[in-house]
């Protein structure tokens, strides 16, 4: 027939009807055709990653930075083993991502051959779903549910295993219009969805005497509309808002309303606040055991309102009052929209005393560290970093640890899509290929990838991607020679016994930068700071910045592990109780 | 509720058997996301049974016996409905009124001081023997569980037997036609 078109023309056609315009990844024997069509065209861009997990991650930052799905393409074998710790990180944190592999020809499945694994079978735990494309003539409409699967619903990875023969193999196109995906494997809520839940939820927030809202990642998920209509509906409430680690930049960091972050690491007020509200109101967030610490202690007198799109989240570890299924911007639109039609108002009464007391609680100013001599304090470079950066449009990505929770509590996010960080999985490598993601999306913002000197060594090959296509990524260390977060859980429940965790024989990242032909800057004391911050800001070129900062200092405000939102460490003085941390001792 | 070490102590209700019914797409790898979803998540599968229902939709129903505590199975439940071919879940203990059977075939070792006995058990049980070329003594019994399990019970205190069970299946019997 003379409309066919051989599988790997059909996976380039339909990556451009779903508007891809860029793809991370890595070739290989087994996705040798799809590279040979790659680059017979030129609508869709391709970035050499310099290993798999790069190329995933950067997938990740790219879809969290546009709101657009990721595309990653990958050959058999390691490279699809090298992108499982990506998937189950965009699992987690519900990222959307189609990742392409290359597959051993039919023929050969089963067979042990070179580069082959089941590729199916080892990431259909860490994907949303995934495929194994048997037929060429069903390789168009796989790519289009794969995208619609994705980004519905709760957003996900996809996997789409493509044999080699079914890549050289002819069969037709069909348009993505002409594919009809059954009902069942997509999430449609009806038009009338959860009327009643929503009334009952609105009714219960006009009555409370002391709300929360408590904001996740679902929120900057459900587009920047959502973020839009959540500031909305919070400030006719006049009630104060919390945000998980995902959820920052939903409501800014300046608004009068915000108490900042919760959690392990999260703002006294915030957490104080969580345990004596009488009414939550969770939008998009998962009770994550980082955010509720001890759960028979959480937040015992509230009822609780829960809007999440995933219903296996109800009910999964806090038992709630009003569950409500659905995509926060439909549901909080009709949530102002019966507030505004029943004239709806809080008790002023109560909630100034409601005030009053969290801004008591706002007096222990939870955050305060010791800054005196020239070492520079972890808190005060990322505070530095947000004073020179706050007026340009900067994008934050962070690895795992001490530093990524420094800049979730010192930068201040004003807006939604601007902070990329691994949350869920706690991916230690995540943020520079994260970074190279943004870049890729945004040429022209500030991106900075606040990194610590462990987590950088986890992907630092990808300075030759970064370089390779001009990218300025700005990679950030606060370089401490320790795994900070290792070495502060060591110090506080293992007796300061340092096992494995001081990093000796680091790279001098100066010269590892230049080696890549960027640029390495260094400041040692407090008054190079600013200096370094400055240059590394105005070149235009990948950088790194190797920040000198206090060895051991530990990250406070922390619940400690087993403990409940009220009893909070402020500082490393003031020990937990015996018991309770022998019980959290085994926690995570 | 889940079982990780956060979980708080205050569960109340008790742990119950389910029957849990769900549809899927007939698809390479289906059985391995229901079953995956299982071990990956810490439940309990006590039996499990697949068959492909009808011919022209290309849907397979798999029953599941499991066994939590109603939050548990609840999760369970949403967890199912979260894999991608998946139709529908229905959970048949929830449902005031379903049938329930499994078949079980027992190979009987017979003697002539057994073979009385043997005979008038599978007799009280309607078990009915299974003809075969090499005229051994097997059995077929069909029925709800705890009938074939009081069966081989039985069957055991007088002789040897091997035995294989289907696990159950189960079809709510709620009258269809008073919906329409």
């Amino acid at each position: 027939m003379n409309n066919e078109i051989t599988g790997a023309e059909i996976v380039l056609k339909s990556l451009a009807e779903q508007g891809v315009e860029v793809v991370f990844g890595y070739p290989g024997g087994a996705v040798l055709p799809i590279y040979d069509t790659l680059f017979k065209q030129n609508s869709i861009k391709h970035v050499l990653v310099r290993q798999e997990g790069g190329a995933i991650h950067a997938a990740e930052g790219y879809a969290r930075s546009t709101g657009k799905t990721g595309v990653v393409l990958v050959t058999s074998g390691p490279g699809a083993t090298n992108v499982v710790t990506g998937l189950t990180d965009a699992m987690m944190d519900s990222v959307p991502i189609v990742c392409i592999t290359g597959q051993v020809p039919q023929h050969l499945i089963g067979s042990d051959a070179f580069q082959e694994c089941d590729t199916t079978g080892i990431t259909r735990p860490c994907t949303k779903h995934n495929y194994l494309v048997k037929d060429v003539n069903k390789l168009s409409s796989v790519f289009h549910e794969a995208f619609t699967i994705a980004q519905n619903g709760r957003p996900g990875p996809v996997l789409i295993d493509i044999p080699k023969d079914i890549q050289f193999a002819s069969g037709t196109y069909e348009e993505k219009n002409k594919i009809i995906i059954p009902s069942h494997r997509l999430f449609e809520p009806s038009p009338d969805f959860e009327k009643n839940k929503i009334e009952e939820a609105v009714e219960l927030i006009s009555k409370a005497k002391k709300p929360i809202f408590y904001i996740g990642g679902g929120c900057i998920n459900s587009g920047p509309k959502a973020s839009i209509l959540v500031r909305e509906f919070i400030n006719m409430v006049g009630s104060p808002v919390t945000m998980t680690l995902m959820g920052l930049g939903v409501v800014g960091s300046s608004d009068k309303n915000s108490l900042g972050m919760l959690g392990m690491h999260g703002m006294y007020e915030a957490n104080m606040a969580m345990h004596e509200c009488d009414v939550m109101i969770n939008i998009g967030a998962r009770f994550d055991d980082r955010v509720t610490g001890r759960l028979d202690a959480f937040s015992p007198n509230s009822k609780k309102i829960h809007i999440d799109i995933d219903e296996s989240n109800i009910n999964k570890t806090i038992n709630v009052d009003v569950p409500i299924i659905g995509d926060v911007k439909q549901v909080v639109e009709k949530m102002i929209s019966i507030w505004k039609d029943k004239k709806y108002k809080i008790d002023t009464d109560s909630l100034n005393l409601w005030w009053d007391k969290i801004n008591k609680w706002k007096e222990i100013d939870c955050l305060s560290y010791n800054n005196e001599g020239k070492q520079i304090k972890p808190q005060y470079a990322v505070q530095r970093l947000y004073e020179l950066t706050k007026n340009t449009k900067t994008f934050v990505t962070t690895e795992v640890g001490q530093h990524q929770m420094w800049a979730a509590q010192f930068y201040k996010f004003e807006e939604p899509n601007r902070w990329l960080t691994s949350g869920g999985l706690g991916t230690m490598g995540y943020g520079f290929p994260a970074a190279i993601g943004a870049q890729v999306g945004h040429p022209d913002a500030l991106v900075v990838d606040i990194a610590g000197d462990a987590s950088i060594l986890m992907n630092i090959q990808e300075m030759s991607t970064a370089v390779q296509y001009r990218l300025p990524v700005k990679i950030f260390i606060l370089n401490n020679e320790y795994m900070g977060m290792v070495r502060q859980w060591q110090e506080l429940l293992h007796g300061g016994r340092y096992s494995e965790s001081y990093t000796d024989s680091l790279p001098d990242f100066v010269k590892l930068a230049e080696s890549y032909k960027a640029v390495g800057l260094r400041a040692k004391t407090t008054d190079e700071l600013d200096d370094v911050i400055t240059e590394m800001i105005e070149t235009k070129n990948t950088v790194i910045a190797d920040i000198w900062v206090t060895k051991e200092e530990n990250c406070f405000p922390m619940i400690q592990s087993g403990s409940a939102h009220n009893e909070m460490m402020l500082s490393k003085d003031q020990k937990q109780d015996k018991k309770s941390a022998e019980k959290g001792k085994i926690l995570v | 509720m889940n079982k990780s070490v956060y979980a708080s102590p205050d569960q109340v209700s008790e742990t119950k058997r389910h029957i849990l019914t769900v549809l899927v797409d007939n698809e390479p790898g289906v059985l391995a996301r229901v079953i995956g979803m299982f071990s990956g998540r810490g439940y309990n599968i006590d039996s499990l049974n697949v068959a492909e229902v009808s011919n022209d939709e290309n849907i397979s129903r798999i029953t599941i016996v499991t066994h939590g505590t109603s939050e548990v199975v609840s999760q369970i439940e949403k967890q199912l409905l979260r894999i991608v071919p998946v139709h529908s879940v229905t959970n048949l203990d929830q449902e005031d009124s379903s049938v329930e059977a499994e078949v079980a075939l027992v190979y009987i070792y017979i003697s002539d001081t057994n073979k009385k006995k043997v005979y008038q058990l599978c007799d009280l049980y309607r078990a009915r023997k299974i003809e075969n070329e090499n005229n051994t003594t097997i059995f077929e019994i069909a029925g709800a569980s705890e009938r074939v399990n009081r069966f081989i019970k039985e069957i055991n205190e007088i002789t040897k037997v091997e035995i294989v069970r289907s696990g159950p299946v189960a079809i709510s019997s709620i009258n269809k036609n008073e919906e329409e």
